[in-house]
């Protein structure tokens, strides 16, 4: 069986194709997509990076061709059928750099990017007709008169009534449906205001008024359109990304039915099947052993680095990891009542808990838009009592009102800042998923670190080598090359020369034995060598009578000091809340310097702490990465978790780490916080605006020069001000 | 002020044109990519013969 995740290469394999209007060019498209392996390449920054993976990947027999996307950080290689993604991936991990595979069936491209397209075709005749409108308006405001400057308000008008029906839509959809919902939203302002500046400069022109707005009308359209172009390319950037890193597992199980194994997706397992998993294999459903015997690996769900004994009898629960020997298991829960399952109600319990955090950006618009219309309909009001009764003159001043209070701040300065600064985060290897993790994020003022996967890789590392004698380590080297246990790797990668042992035999879930010098030798379990067990991750060898510990630490994920160094100097108290053993976990905290740690923690006590420190009134910044964080993840104020976590705690959590290294988080808080001061300074920027300039429409005397002058200051001030973010 | 007849059209059809351009490069997928085309400019891959 080759389940390469490749897509299909007929065109057929798109049943949607049929319905779309464009079926020819997607049926094209999808077919150009066979056959490509797409990689996510987190660590691509710089022109030479470009040159090294697409050069190095082309030189692989096989290979086509590759290009680098650097705006999205990942590679497509064009490749025949026979060439192995794991083949690609250890190459570009031989040049440096990390790749992990993406489902190229699920790239949202057709979707998310016509949608970024149709925005950008938009913002581009807006532009257009922005220009030459403003060049006509000009020349009005300079003193064309009569019939000339007729004919110029007629051209302007001829080019920004189509302009606005088409570049508008957006917004009209939007207020439409806000409206029709009951709501005033952002977007009815912002519609309205296009709607009247446009209807009252046409009726101005029919009657050969003085002043028409319709350079206000497209350049209000030009610069939201910007705003929401920005908006959604951060979105679809983190979007596709996310939803790429959540299809890399395929849950299937091998099922056990007449004597032959089947695979099956998880779903179609039921209670009572026999199921079987390999070594390396991840549990598919919950049950009890019934055949072979192994090790597995529970650090995931429960943050324990010590892989555990299993054999006939014993419970296990879906998510861990089978090291050793294949195992047969029945199933007692499978899909929704798996312990999986369990775990993620657990998330969604957390997640219906956590208080739903409103953006600056609602809040402020939850302000601006009853004011604006209270403000707008208040002039028209006012003004139809002093004039008595000049409809046309009152209607004028509203949308001079309206044109002027128009929310560039909020529909362009809050955009211009996030994009800047996930682009920022972006750069350094981190993902924000959630549209307000920034603002959230610059909030925290505590942060609870989960150990095994988070702070530490989960790859073992001998820590007390040099004690033993040479000979001693070279039988543990010998034996340990015999297995695929990840201590044994460890030990049988640092150890050194081996020794000659004949007759090695693993056995599985106890360790590995062999003959040397006429002895029999043992490396393994504390109670199988008949040595006496250590309170840190440990593995024995038996010489004889004598024993002999390797104990091992688990290897710190790069960056990890530099990360829980630079929140600390930002004031930040840091935590480490582990499900691991006390030995390792002390050992762990002493290493990073963090004073305030708990070992042993289950999964529940985690989402305790943390709903009890959020209740003590602190943020809280979770970073972990197993199940057993899942529910710590949801609780938290804003949650972290890397790119290798399991895909219910990426779900849970609002920013991923995509690289290994851990320093970026200490200058997310950081641009986190730098972000939320622009946006504020942003909001400001614009109220100063408003107070200078609404008073002087409110009276009468904003002339269309004013509001234009008025609306491009501001837009570009806030821009600008977004853009100084380091 | 005749002149403005000849002028106002000439600009119109000069915006049109690099409008023309614009769509024609959103078609074609130019703006996959910004920060990537950014960075080639600076490799000196085929910069003695275009890529075949």
């Amino acid at each position: 069986m080759t389940a390469l995740p490749r897509m299909d290469t007929t065109p057929s394999a798109c049943p949607a194709c049929a319905v779309v209007p464009s079926a020819q060019r997607l049926a094209a498209l999808s077919a150009a997509a066979g056959g490509r392996i797409m990689l996510s390449l987190p660590g691509v920054h710089c022109a030479a990076c470009i040159s090294t993976v697409e050069g190095g990947l082309a030189s692989l027999p096989g290979v086509r061709s590759a290009r680098v996307n650097l705006t999205l950080r990942r590679v497509s290689v064009d490749a025949e059928p026979a060439v192995l993604t794991e083949t690609l991936i250890l190459a570009l991990n031989r040049l440096g750099y990390e790749a992990h595979e993406l489902d190229a069936g699920l790239l949202s491209a057709t979707e998310t990017d016509r949608q970024g397209r149709d925005l950008l075709m938009r913002l581009g005749v807006a532009g257009f007709s922005m220009m030459n409108v403003m060049l006509l308006s000009v020349a009005v405001w300079s003193g064309a008169e009569d019939a000339t400057r007729d004919m110029f308000h007629w051209i302007s008008a001829a080019i920004a009534i189509p302009t606005v029906i088409f570049a508008g839509q957006p917004f009209f959809r939007s207020a439409w449906a806000a409206l029709k919902a009951g709501r005033l939203g952002m977007d009815v302002p912002i519609s309205l205001a296009i709607i009247l500046a446009s209807s009252i400069s046409l009726y101005e022109t029919a009657k050969g008024g003085h002043h028409a707005y319709f350079d206000a009308a497209v350049m209000l359209t030009f610069f939201l359109l910007a705003g929401r172009y920005l908006d959604h390319r951060t979105r679809a950037v983190a979007r596709s990304a996310a939803e790429e890193l959540a299809a890399l597992e395929v849950p299937r199980a091998i099922v056990l039915r007449d004597g032959t194994e089947q695979v099956l997706p998880v779903s179609a397992v039921s209670v009572g099947d026999l199921v079987r998993v390999r070594p390396g294999g991840r549990m598919p459903v919950d049950g009890i052993v019934t055949e072979g015997s192994s090790e597995v690996d529970r650090s995931l769900l429960t943050g324990e680095s010590l892989p555990v004994y299993a054999g006939p009898g014993t419970v296990i629960s879906a998510g861990e990891v089978n090291l050793t020997g294949p195992l047969t298991v029945r199933v007692s829960a499978a899909g929704k009542d798996s312990s999986l399952h369990r775990m993620a109600d657990l998330v969604a319990i957390a997640e219906s808990a956590r208080t739903r955090y409103t953006s600056l950006a609602d809040r402020a618009a939850r302000l601006y838009s009853p004011g604006v219309h209270l403000l707008s309909f208040g002039a028209f009001a006012a003004w139809m009592w002093i004039t008595g009764g000049d409809v046309r003159f009152a209607i004028n001043i509203s949308a001079a009102v309206l044109i002027i209070t128009c929310p560039c701040a909020l529909g362009l300065a809050v955009p211009a800042v996030v994009t800047a600064a996930s682009g920022k985060l972006f750069r350094k290897g981190l993902l924000i998923k959630h549209g307000t993790a920034l603002e959230r994020l610059a909030e925290v003022d505590t942060v609870v670190f989960d150990k095994t996967g988070t702070l530490t890789l989960g790859m073992p590392e001998p820590t007390n080598l040099q004690d033993h004698p040479i000979e001693v380590r070279a039988v543990a080297v010998a034996l340990a090359r015999a297995s695929s246990h990840p201590l044994a790797m460890a030990l049988a990668a640092a150890g050194g020369g081996a020794a000659e042992v004949s007759g090695i035999v693993e056995v599985p879930g106890y360790g590995i034995e062999g003959q040397w010098r006429g002895r029999r030798v043992r490396l393994g379990r504390a109670g199988w060598t008949g040595a006496k067990p250590l309170d840190v991750t440990a593995t024995y060898l038996s010489l004889g009578a004598a024993s002999h510990a390797f104990t091992f630490a688990d290897r710190l994920r790069p960056g990890a000091e530099a990360a829980v160094q630079a929140l600390a100097s930002q004031g930040k108290k840091v935590l480490l809340i582990s499900g691991d053993a006390e030995g390792a976990v002390r050992d762990l905290a002493q290493r990073l310097g963090i004073t305030n740690w708990t070992a042993g923690a289950l999964p529940a006590e985690k989402a305790a702490a943390v709903a009890r420190l959020s209740a003590q009134g602190h943020r809280v910044l979770m970073v972990g990465d197993g199940l057993n964080d899942t529910a710590a993840l949801a609780a938290a104020h804003v949650s972290i978790s890397p790119a290798s976590a399991l895909d219910a705690a990426r779900v849970a959590s609002d920013i991923v780490l995509l690289g290994q290294d851990m320093a970026p988080i200490g200058d997310a808080a950081r641009i986190a916080a730098q972000a939320t001061r622009r946006i504020k300074e942003n909001f400001a920027i614009s109220i100063l605006y408003n107070v200078v300039a609404v008073p002087v429409a409110l009276v009468g005397l904003a002339t269309p020069l004013a509001a234009a002058l008025a609306m491009s200051l501001s837009s570009i001030t806030v821009s600008l001000n977004a853009l100084r973010l380091k | 002020m005749t002149i403005l007849g000849i002028l106002i059209p000439v600009s119109l059809l000069l915006g049109g044109i690099g409008l023309a351009a614009f769509f024609w490069a959103l078609k074609n997928r130019q703006y996959e990519d910004p920060q990537g085309d950014a960075s080639r400019i600076l490799t000196k891959d085929w910069d003695d013969r275009p890529k075949p």
